[in-house]
């Protein structure tokens, strides 16, 4: 493909593009949340990563990192993990049927209005579900780790 | 700066149009510029900025031609998101303040005119034509065959085939906002189209998308399809594509039959005889 220069007058949307995803329906919105889903997840892993190993330090240092998790703000961000998890992962699914072909609907004549076959009521079902299963899975990790 | 034409009817609805206004050549940086605009219900954002540009600024730079939807020359952003101009009543948006900006992801040449050049090249680059092993452009010229399609092959891409390259899809897709060299929906949906057509016998189709910044950067936002004032759908050509690349489609294309037919020249010659 051609290599084209990148220029400072580009006038990109760039990553703030993404910032307003309301613009463009309910497939924008998943986009949108399985992007910023996805970098929350790297994040936590990393710091995943680095609690576990604390353990090469010893138990009281493994337990002493563990702790940060058992505090308020702890069960909050684990919470959010849970949710973001899901819906990552829900959503996933989904996003792999779509680029595999399944679920767009075939290629026809369009007729005005304009409808299109891929943005049918088979993918909004599944950012759907891929959000109520979020919401799900957030209110049982908060009724298991705050014990309501 | 709020300008309006006071020998208008005071009855009159008016809306009020804030036009981006920036010159390249200049480089003298960029601002706003409100108009008060009289509409009816029929009036499109197209005829109040050329009302604009008749009797309130004759230097707002715009681009259009067909006034219809057809030359895709028109489109920019209007209140947020790409549409035609032409095409948008300023009845159906429902707002007081209608804002017009250029299309984001194409370089600004002045006001709402951009540079369309880097979104042509991606089109050529996807090799826009029918390529058949033992027919040229010369053969279709002298008109001694024809390619047999059935409806079912015209359906398969006849939809891919109504682009009229206005640069919406390019504008909303935000893969294109942060990878310039990523071809767009635009491009990577007339790859479709062409692979899609049993006239078309290119082996080469599949790797010219096949690339770091190609067909796998999408990531189906769906935001082209969403935009597009042709339904296009070029997100549905993108993931169907991408189901062949994978080999979870098989492509069964059988290459349309050539059909031998009385050239042009005979068919004139023959019935200037019988006259």
């Amino acid at each position: 493909m051609t290599e084209i220069e990148r220029s400072s007058r580009n006038n990109l949307e760039g990553i703030g593009g993404w910032l307003n995803p309301s613009r463009y329906g309910w497939e924008r919105i998943s986009y949108w949340f399985q992007r910023l889903t996805g970098v929350f997840l790297l994040i936590y892993f990393i710091g995943h990563v680095y609690e576990t190993s604390t353990i090469v330090n010893g138990q009281n240092a493994w337990e002493s990192f563990l702790e940060l998790t058992q505090t308020g703000w702890g069960h909050l961000f684990l919470i959010m993990v849970i949710g973001a998890s899901t819906f990552h992962s829900a959503n996933g699914i989904r996003l792999i049927f779509t680029h595999v072909g399944i679920g767009l609907g075939t290629p026809g004549r369009p007729d005005y209005p304009y409808s299109p076959a891929s943005l049918n009521y088979r993918q909004k079902s599944g950012i759907w579900i891929a959000l109520i299963l979020a919401a799900a899975a957030m209110f049982y990790g908060f009724n298991v780790l705050f014990g309501v | 700066m709020i300008m309006s034409n006071t020998a208008e009817n005071k009855n009159e609805k008016k809306i009020r149009l804030k036009v981006y206004r920036e010159n390249r050549g200049q480089d003298s940086g960029s601002h706003y510029d409100t108009f008060e605009v009289p509409y009816k219900k029929w009036t499109t954002v197209l005829d109040a900025l050329l009302y604009v540009k008749s009797y309130m600024d004759p230097s707002v730079a715009i681009r259009y031609s067909c006034r219809m939807a057809s030359c895709g020359s028109c489109g920019m952003k209007i209140n947020g998101i790409p549409k035609l101009a032409c095409y948008t009543k300023i009845s159906e948006l429902e707002t007081s303040t209608i804002e017009c900006e250029p299309l984001p992801n194409f370089p600004i040449i002045r006001d709402l005119v951009t540079d369309f050049s880097r979104f042509f090249d991606h089109h050529k680059s996807m090799h826009p034509y029918i390529e058949a092993k033992e027919s040229s452009v010369d053969d279709t010229r002298k008109g001694t065959f024809s390619f047999y399609q059935s409806p079912e092959d015209v359906d398969k891409y006849l939809q891919f085939s109504y682009c009229i390259k206005c640069g919406l899809c390019y504008s909303a897709c935000p893969t294109v906002g942060t990878d310039v060299n990523f071809p767009g929906p635009q491009a990577l949906a007339q790859q479709y189209r062409y692979f899609a057509d049993t006239r078309d016998e290119s082996a080469k189709r599949l790797d010219i998308v096949d690339d770091r910044h190609g067909i796998w950067r999408c990531h189906f936002a769906g935001s082209c399809s969403k935009v597009c004032p042709k339904g296009v759908d070029p997100a549905l050509g993108i993931q169907l594509l991408k189901s062949y690349m994978l080999g979870i489609s098989k492509n069964d294309k059988v290459p349309a039959k050539k059909i031998e037919v009385e050239s042009i020249d005979n068919r004139y010659n023959s019935s200037a005889k019988t006259e």
